[in-house]
């Protein structure tokens, strides 16, 4: 969790080893509300996102757009709706992925900041942070800490002695993965069932309440008051790759220092894996990686000098998404890695359209029936055929195709072991886990 | 007008619209399910795919969903794209993973959209190998049967019954593939929409309790378009057949009137026809053997007819045929309402207002096409369900209107429109004696007594057009609303102004009148709406003949009068002592009925009417539309026909009815264009006839078997283009004589795409019926200036008023078990206040007093009624009737 030495890590490098988080006072202490405050005396809103704009970040949530893009959408000036909202997707539960729950429990300040400068750039009055409901330590520190910012006259009425006011919640969600989705966490904001919505109209038109909203991710949000302290060139500098800042990347499996480190984007999976994640464990080897959550494709040993940034990702096959990586080792069965991931998606799915409500639970089932030795070789094209159609565009929103990234991989990279399941009418794996 | 490319040929398709409607507007066979012409696209279901391409060198193309698609000029698209094709099985191989292959022994096969769009896709071998998932089902009611295994979770039903009902007691449960559609517990479905359900399901998971108790497959139905007899709206309906017995009844759009939907009481409102208190055959009562031969009793009839002391009682749920044969037998001063005196009163200054040509008298389509919307007096709700759904989609739509325009959305994405319109509504106000569910939509909304409602609406009116004299002074708070409401009327560009006569007050209609007149005035598109009781009360008022009540002095003048009642039970006009006074006047009366009842009890002569569903007539709509309704099928029993049949055999007239229109525009000219209402019976399509039954239907030799081992010769109908067979021409035959909806491919109802213009537009030719109430072209009018005085409670007296019961209040709809469950128990609603001052409770006995007689109801407390007001429930078998609209003694037992 410590940050290298020598490498600037601006959104942990406060953040102390001992769980800890920064109260008011030793955020104020280490620079926190100075953004703040330089934005509201000197900074039109259209200067802010035009800051943003130039430092190129790129949203933290999986999706990788242009957060300066995003809020550019945003109808501005005298003619605009007067209600606008700003999101914290603070729903953080994409298996394998654990880098907001970092920042929310280490620095919630850093993201209230945040959140009041994105707020500020696109004039929206009231803002929520939408917490995942597991996440109960970060509620706790997330209302005392709004609490001390209203004290502190950084939310509501005159912040920081100007005429911006600012309204900030947090909502606690009930646990479906489908709310991190922005437009299904804004139906559950709205109380209604948490289905994803159609673009378009974007969030950026009408999003809650059918006003215009912005919804970024915790980590995205972090960044912006040292964007504001320290220039958009700087941050630029801090990635050693074409996507600009550091990124909070993390790495779970059979590996000796499971964690997650902030560094600069564009690191090489291998740094990552070798260096932070101090290697396999012994006894283990490398088989497969998630690179950015469980909805991303596998890469393998071959992909190992890949930086890790948007654009490498995907042109290796697959996706940066939350940048938090799962290692598969060589003694976990695939088949029964991805029915589990499947067996997730399945049970997480909205419901709402067919291809997904109908399509994932059958994948599982049929992920299951190999896994315990009754697969047949039809049940391969079965597979072959869901990724297919449970693609972009097919489908209502990216759950579905997300679930079929790590599944079409599997069967690219690890067909022989399906095969063999097949073959053998057994799971080949003496001691697998589901 | 847009050119879109499909599969390499063009077509100008209409600008607004989405790629599936487009698609299906030009006949195109695309599958779909969450998409519904009158609710528009939420991409649920990804049924519909296409492939899109981005210009003619784009060869990949991308599939899209067309229901959430629009239409762009020289936009390429594919249908037959072989991933297009594979993509839309597929989808249907995903659905039918967890769907019961149970069609053999679900109430839905035959007319299932799900089996239509199955093999539509071509999906025929299921490669799913696993366990189904399945459901507990819930007790809905008396209506709706639920079997949630069927659910392929398209959403429609929530969708209806929330969004356009405004229902709130059906919901989506759970998630993921474990959806739920259902109450959240089991119990009876709290809207009186619920019937749709059964039509918008596109599978058998909401289908027809009713339908179930004597099942029936689509495909064995004889059928016949007509009209809902259950009160003035006049919905468009199919009734369908099979051993002499109403099996269902099912929507017949209509665009101008019922649309797409139906009230549970039109839809389940039929067990009568099937009732055992059905009059089957002629009797003379007093001889040794009562039951009659027809020619016995046309001799006795003629015999009594002849010698010119015969009065006709006339009936508003009897045809216009039947009404006229009446008034030609009896002679046409002769000829009465069959309604008591008030009721006359009401309803000729409804025909006076809407004859004088001064205002529209608006259409189910206009309202809905309004941008505001006053209803003062009248519980539409429950007097006319269909218009009230309609005002609540008004209200949505007018919203809508404007949201969409902010960002440019197309108007048919639903959820999206839904979404940034928020808790956005048209303009309503309601102003009724007592509260309705419409109040949840209104902007304003008023319970007061029926003078204050007249009052508010002169003040409205007043407020609108300057040379009205101005109230002398704001007495209470309802006037001083009627600025904002005014002002909001004034706003609008098609506002519309809805009344009705159920209050019994006659300056309600007046006042409605000034306000639209006002509006009419300031250039406004305006038109008005006047509510009747019956499903031919605009056609029985029309005739202008007086209340029976009027020909009490003759009857006792000359004694020995022959009475004919045609179709109406006195007992129901008039109170217990009234009705028997005045048959205690008549002499021989003549009865034509379909049920049995207390005024058939005292007919000399008892004729059987049939009805809606075994004859041919027509019905005058509150509109002033005249629509036709069809013989469904011929009666074994030959005394079953129609009253108009019976009265011409009588008067040795003709049984065609084309010559009897022919004869009612010529005797009375306010029915001119009756001629005109549908294709004459002699119209033929190729030489065929149109066959109401479906060329599926099975067993007509077997269904006779009993009688005759050959096959009957099919009865032969004089009176129609339409055939008792399954043979004759097999396209869509003009709008009017529709049977039943199917098209190649298309079992189920919305085959009803094939028979319309474009999805949800006018039916092709034109939608049926022919208005006789139309604006003048240089209207020209006066102000009613008679404003009412205030009301003001009487100590000790109060103010009878009737509460119409959807379920309940219907005479002829309480013979079906479902509403008869549903209806309320006798009551009599007093305020808190007046129940308090009585120190009587909930459930306390009170005992209305009228005219020296005792009637006990048990008490409900009305939270919102005016105090001085006291309200029965109207029409119930087990209610005395009343004199509404008079003062009456209570006291507390």
């Amino acid at each position: 969790m410590n940050s290298q030495a020598g490498m600037e890590t601006p959104l942990t490098q406060y953040i102390k080893g001992n769980g800890a988080s920064l109260g008011l006072k030793e955020y104020e202490a280490i620079g926190g509300y100075t953004a703040l405050k330089k934005v509201l005396q000197s900074m039109t809103p259209a200067e802010l996102q035009q800051l943003v704009m130039d430092s190129k970040l790129k949203g933290r949530g999986g999706a990788g757009f242009s957060t300066g893009t995003k809020w550019s959408l945003v109808p501005m000036g005298p003619e605009a709706p007067k209600r606008k909202y700003l999101i914290a997707n603070a729903d953080e539960m994409e298996p394998g992925t654990f880098k907001d729950r970092l920042l929310l429990e280490g620095n919630p300040h850093q993201l209230i900041e945040g959140m009041i400068l994105a707020a500020y750039a696109i004039q929206a009055d009231i803002s929520y942070i939408f917490l995942r409901w597991a996440y109960r330590s970060a509620a706790v520190l997330l209302k005392k800490c709004l609490e001390e910012a209203y004290a502190a006259g950084y939310l509501g009425q005159h912040i920081a002695g100007s005429d911006y006011k600012l309204e900030l919640y947090l909502h606690t969600g009930v646990g479906r993965y489908i709310c991190g989705e922005e437009t299904a966490l804004l139906n559950a904001l709205e109380g209604k069932r948490a289905t994803p919505r159609a673009k378009p109209p974007f969030p950026q038109i009408s999003g809650l309440f059918g006003k215009p909203t912005i919804v970024n991710n915790v980590e995205t949000l972090s960044c912006i008051p040292h964007i504001v302290n320290n220039g958009a060139t700087w941050f630029r500098n801090l990635s050693s790759s074409e996507d600009s800042g550091t990124k909070i990347y993390g790495v779970s499996g059979k590996v000796r220092n499971p964690g997650a480190w902030e560094l600069p984007m564009g690191t090489t999976i291998r740094e990552l894996l070798e260096e932070h994640a101090g290697g396999m464990l012994p006894g283990y080897q490398l088989k497969g990686i998630l690179p950015g959550g469980a909805s991303t494709d596998f890469l393998t040993g071959d992909h190992l000098d890949i930086k890790m940034d948007f654009a490498a990702v995907a042109a290796a096959g697959s996706r940066l998404g939350t940048g938090t990586m799962i290692v598969m080792d060589d003694k976990t069965c695939p088949v029964g890695m991805v029915h589990n991931l499947q067996h997730f998606f399945a049970q997480e799915s909205c419901g709402w359209c067919t291809p997904c409500r109908e399509g994932i639970p059958w994948v599982e089932k049929i992920l299951w029936s190999i896994e315990q030795g009754a697969g047949r070789k039809e049940d391969l094209e079965l597979l072959d055929m869901h990724t297919k159609f449970l693609g972009p565009g097919n489908t209502f929103c990216a759950l579905a195709p997300g679930a079929m990234e790590p599944l079409q991989s599997a069967l690219k990279y690890f067909r022989p072991e399906f095969e063999k399941h097949i073959e053998q009418k057994k799971c080949p794996y003496a001691n697998h886990t589901h | 007008m847009p050119t879109i490319r499909i599969d390499d040929k063009d077509y100008e398709v209409r600008d607004g619209k989405n790629l599936l409607e487009s698609c299906l507007a030009l006949g195109f066979d695309l599958p779909y399910f969450c998409w519904h012409p009158a609710m528009g696209s939420v991409g649920a279901c990804r049924q519909c795919a296409v492939k899109v391409f981005k210009d003619e060198q784009d060869t990949r193309g991308r599939l899209v969903m067309s229901c959430m698609e629009p239409v762009k000029e020289g936009l390429r698209l594919s249908i037959v794209d072989p991933a297009a094709k594979a993509f839309r099985e597929q989808v249907i191989e995903w659905l039918m993973t967890n769907h019961p292959h149970d069609c053999p022994v679900c109430d839905e096969g035959g007319s299932c959209h799900l089996q239509d769009m199955t093999v539509m896709t071509g999906h025929d071998y299921r490669r799913y190998q696993y366990r189904k998932r399945t459901y507990q089902n819930q007790y809905l009611g008396p209506f709706i049967h639920h079997e949630m295994n069927r659910c392929i979770q398209c959403y429609r039903c929530v969708r209806f019954y929330r969004d356009i009902a405004g229902g709130e007691d059906l919901n989506v449960y759970a998630a993921h593939d474990h959806i739920y559609f259902g109450r959240e517990k089991e119990g009876v479905l709290q809207s009186p929409f619920s019937g749709n359900l059964a039509e918008i399901c596109p599978t058998g998971v909401f289908t027809d309790k009713t339908l179930k108790a004597h099942y029936t497959r689509k495909w064995d139905l004889t059928n016949a378009g007509s009209v809902c007899p259950h009160c003035s709206l006049g919905c468009n309906i199919f009734a369908g057949e099979r051993y002499g017995e109403i099996r269902c009844i099912t929507n017949r759009f209509n665009s101008e009137v019922n649309g797409y939907f139906l009230c549970d009481k039109g839809r389940f409102g039929y067990e009568f026809v099937n009732s055992e208190n059905r009059i089957r055959q002629p009797l003379i009562r007093g001889r040794l053997v009562d039951a009659v031969s027809e020619d016995q009793l046309l001799e006795y009839l003629r015999h009594l007819t002849g010698n010119g002391n015969i009065i006709g009682i006339g009936s508003p749920r009897a045809s216009v045929e039947t009404n006229f044969s009446l008034m030609q037998l009896v002679g046409i001063d002769n000829f009465y309402q069959g309604v008591n005196e008030d009721t006359a009163f009401l309803q000729k200054r409804v025909t006076d207002i809407l004859e004088s040509g001064t205002l529209r008298s608006n259409s189910l389509r206009d309202i809905e096409s309004s941008d505001a919307i006053l209803v003062l007096g009248e519980d539409i709700w429950n007097t006319a369900p269909i218009m009230a759904l309609t005002v609540r989609q008004s209200v949505m739509k007018t919203a809508f209107s404007q949201t969409v325009q902010q960002i440019s959305l197309p108007s048919w994405n639903d959820i999206a429109v839904r979404e940034l319109t928020q808790e956005a509504r048209g303009y309503l106000a309601n102003a009724g004696t007592s509260g309705s569910p419409l109040d949840k939509l209104a902007t304003h909304h008023v319970q007061a007594a029926p003078d204050d409602i007249a009052r508010m609406g002169y003040a409205i009116a007043a407020h609108l057009d300057p040379s009205l004299p101005p109230l002398s002074k704001q007495e209470n708070e309802l006037t001083a609303r009627t600025g904002e409401i005014a002002l909001a009327l004034s706003l609008a560009r098609k506002p519309a102004i809805i009344s009705g006569i159920s209050a019994c007050n006659e300056a309600i209609l007046k006042a409605a009148y000034n306000i639209a007149w006002a509006l009419k005035r300031m250039g406004k598109e305006v038109g008005i709406s006047y509510v009747l009781p019956e499903c031919n009360s605009m056609g029985l008022a029309l005739t202008k003949a007086p209340s029976f009540e009027k020909a009490l002095g003759r009857l006792e003048r000359n004694t020995g009068t022959t009475v004919i009642v045609a179709e109406q039970d006195i007992y129901r006009c008039l109170p217990e002592e009234q009705a028997e006074m005045f048959f205690s006047k008549c002499g021989k009366i003549v009865v034509l009925d379909v049920l049995h009842n207390r005024t058939t009890e005292r007919a000399h002569v008892l004729i059987p009417s049939a009805s809606f569903a075994e004859g041919d007539g027509s019905f005058v709509n509150n509109e002033g539309r005249i629509q036709r309704f069809y013989k469904v099928y011929a009666p074994e029993n030959n005394n079953v026909i129609e009253g108009w049949k019976w009265l011409e055999r009588i008067g040795g007239g003709n049984e065609r009815i084309d010559q009897l229109h022919t004869m009612i525009e010529k005797g009375l000219s306010q029915f001119a264009g009756i001629s005109t209402e549908a294709p004459a019976a002699g119209f033929r399509i190729h030489g065929e006839a149109v066959p109401r039954e479906p060329h599926r239907y099975s067993g007509r030799t077997a269904m006779w078997a009993h009688l005759q081992v050959s096959e009957p010769k099919p009865h032969q109908d004089n009176n129609a283009p339409l055939s008792f067979t399954m043979e004759g021409y097999k396209g869509i035959p003009p709008a009017a004589i529709i049977p039943f909806y199917w098209a190649p491919g298309w079992n189920s109802v919305q085959a009803l795409n094939k028979y319309q213009e474009i999805p949800g537009g006018k039916l092709t030719g034109g939608n049926p019926g022919v208005r006789v109430l139309n604006e003048s072209a240089e209207p020209r009018g006066d102000f009613f200036t008679d404003m009412p005085e205030a009301f003001s409670a009487r100590r000790g007296r109060w103010l009878l008023l009737p509460a119409y019961h959807l379920l309940g209040s219907g005479e002829m709809s309480m013979e079906s078990r479902g509403i008869a469950e549903l209806s309320p128990e006798p009551y009599l609603a007093l305020s808190m206040q007046d129940a308090v001052a009585m120190n009587a409770t909930t459930g306390s006995t009170m005992v209305v007093q009228i005219m020296g007689k005792a009637y006990s109801l048990p008490l409900k407390i009305a939270e919102t009624l005016t105090d001085g007001l006291a309200v029965v429930p109207a029409g119930l078998p087990a209610m005395p009737v009343l004199p509404f609209g008079s003062w009456v003694e209570i006291v507390k037992k």
